[in-house]
């Protein structure tokens, strides 16, 4: 059996498979299918600093191998995290990671430093990127100046490991992880789901409540494994792959480009246990192809 | 309620018109106590458009045979998928999901159940489980015309059953809130899941009377376990979750009845 082992800055995954934000609850809602103490991180719902009731419904639409949603990050608050949520999933023995928006870097560092004060989480996922609100998100995301202000803000006011989730909704996503990387971000991770809209042709309306949302799933893999396949080549911090990860092929795929951790997503929706079977699967071809650590993989396409 | 992720096996489908089929699961397993008005969450294999599961109600649970019945209404590419299955193919199952309709107090309790279209599918388990405690269901379907009107042999077998037709093809024409039932008897609760429209006037019909109601509701979900967020209702108290809160909500909590 393959050392599966990876870091993050001194974040130590026992193996590289997360479950990214905003697809897998807080964990627990999987706790039943699903053994939580397995897998290398859980990125828990993107949080902000006061409560938000998200976007109206309807919030998603199936596309072809994918889905479109825009749930706007519904959350009810970082307090209410630390005070309900925190001691729920505190003892959950992997990697817990908050996700964590705000509206400015204000609000993103205020929401950090309360995070900062939780023992049992080690990182957080800074979401530079959501697609589907209307202030903060993704409009940090899409400039250099934009990430720097936020990742700048939140660096003063968060001392633990810091993952920044960066949008692929940009001309230039290398530009962009080179800012957060100057700004003392300890590893980016992409990508977050691609701006899209699906029409209802017998009402002639848009199928989400606000017209748009973040495609995901398996039709969004090929564009993410080329910006991380980028990216890994334009930093030096480490970068988590993440967009249609399903399969243990999938999950290869991006370690080769260049990822040091993967997220898988949406294809938790269709088989709750496939974080499980992408862990069995990548030990699996490390052992068939003789490897002994999975580090023997990551970056190793051959260019 | 523990959830579990399983390769059932079909036993049977049948057509029950042209739309609706009913598919018989079975598992080597014994399958798990599931509440009435809980569903599944199928996983539709072989339908290239279909990504998502398809959450189904759950249409009655048979202890005794180890079957979970699921009435499925063939609406789209994946729901017409689940139509071609044969006996003997296996279905993989996320169950039982969501919190299903409040138990009587006791079997003397008197509650109606009130079904349209496909929304019929949880009033069976439900009034089964009635029956099971010793009560005795008593349930009002509504549908265009007597054609559309499914499972009504299996009602029957368990309680009371009064029908409207839009057309009066059988039972009173009209809509289920037209029905004389409602004014020559008094029930303590009822129970509804069916197409929206009808929803809401059977909770009109409830709030007007001080009867307590609970519907199951249909929104369009992605997860099925309360991670996804996708299918809120907006609610008195914010958005919820229908696939984890729900699908049967009081509809006091719900705005649509005002």
């Amino acid at each position: 059996m393959a050392d599966l082992n990876v870091k993050i800055n001194d974040l130590v995954l026992k193996n590289p498979v997360m479950t990214a934000s905003g697809t897998f609850g807080y964990g627990i809602e999987f706790a039943d299918l699903v053994p939580l103490d397995e897998l290398g991180g859980i990125i828990v719902k993107g949080t902000t600093l006061h409560a938000r009731e998200g976007n109206d419904y309807p919030r998603m639409a199936e596309t072809a191998s994918g889905m479109l949603n825009c749930v706007g990050l519904q959350n009810k608050g970082v307090d209410y995290f630390c005070d309900h949520i925190y001691p729920q999933i505190k003892d959950i023995n992997t990697n817990m990671i908050v996700n964590v928006s705000g509206n400015d870097p204000e609000s993103y560092a205020e929401c950090a430093a309360r995070i900062d004060a939780l023992d049992s989480i080690p990182a957080i996922e800074l979401n530079i990127s959501c697609p589907n609100v209307k202030h903060g998100g993704m409009s940090f995301g899409v400039t250099c100046d934009g990430a720097a202000s936020v990742v700048k803000a939140v660096r003063k006011a968060y001392h633990k490991t810091l993952i920044v989730k960066l949008s692929p909704n940009v001309t230039d996503i290398t530009s962009i992880a080179r800012t957060c990387e100057e700004e003392g971000a300890d590893a980016v991770s992409l990508i977050n789901t691609l701006m899209g809209m699906a029409v209802d042709i017998e009402k002639r309306e848009p199928m989400l409540s606000i017209r748009t949302g973040g495609l995901s799933g398996p039709a969004v893999k090929p564009v993410a494994l080329r910006m991380v396949y980028d990216v890994a080549h334009a930093v030096n911090i480490p970068v988590v792959g993440l967009g249609g990860i399903s399969n243990t092929s999938d999950a290869i795929e991006f370690l080769m480009c260049g990822a040091t951790a993967i997220e898988i997503g949406t294809s938790n929706f269709v088989d709750p246990t496939v974080t499980i079977n992408v862990i069995n699967g990548i030990n699996e071809w490390l052992d068939s192809h003789g490897c002994k650590s999975i580090n023997e993989i990551i970056g190793a396409i051959k260019d | 309620m523990k959830k579990y992720v399983l390769d059932l096996t079909v036993k049977s489908v049948e057509a029950l018109s042209a739309k609706h089929v009913l598919i018989k699961l079975t598992s080597e397993e014994t399958l798990p106590e599931m509440a009435p008005g809980q569903f599944v969450e199928v996983r539709v294999d072989n339908s290239p458009s279909t990504y998502l599961r398809r959450p189904i109600s759950i249409n009655l649970v048979d202890y005794n045979l180890n079957e979970l019945w699921l009435l499925v209404a063939m609406i789209g590419d994946g729901t017409r998928q689940l139509g071609k299955l044969h006996a003997g193919d296996k279905l993989n199952c996320l169950f039982p999901l969501g919190n299903g309709f409040t138990m009587p107090v006791d079997k003397s309790e008197k509650i109606l159940l009130v079904g349209g279209g496909v929304g019929i599918a949880p009033l069976l388990h439900f009034g089964c489980e009635i029956r099971r405690m010793g009560g005795q269901p008593t349930f009002l379907l509504g549908a265009r015309s007597k054609s559309d009107l499914l499972e009504l042999e299996y009602f029957e077998k368990i309680g009371r059953v009064f029908v409207t037709t839009e057309d009066g093809s059988l039972g009173e024409q009209g809509f289920v809130t037209n029905h004389s039932i409602l004014q020559n008897e008094k029930f303590s609760r009822i129970s509804t899941c069916g197409p929206k429209p009808m929803m809401v006037s059977v909770a009109r019909y409830a709030m007007s009377n001080g009867i307590d109601c609970e519907a199951s509701l249909e929104n369009n979900m992605a997860c099925g376990v309360g991670a996804c967020l996708c299918c809120v209702e907006k609610t008195t108290e914010g958005h919820v979750c229908v696939c984890q809160e729900g699908p049967v909500l009081n509809i006091k909590k719900l705005l649509w009845q005002i």
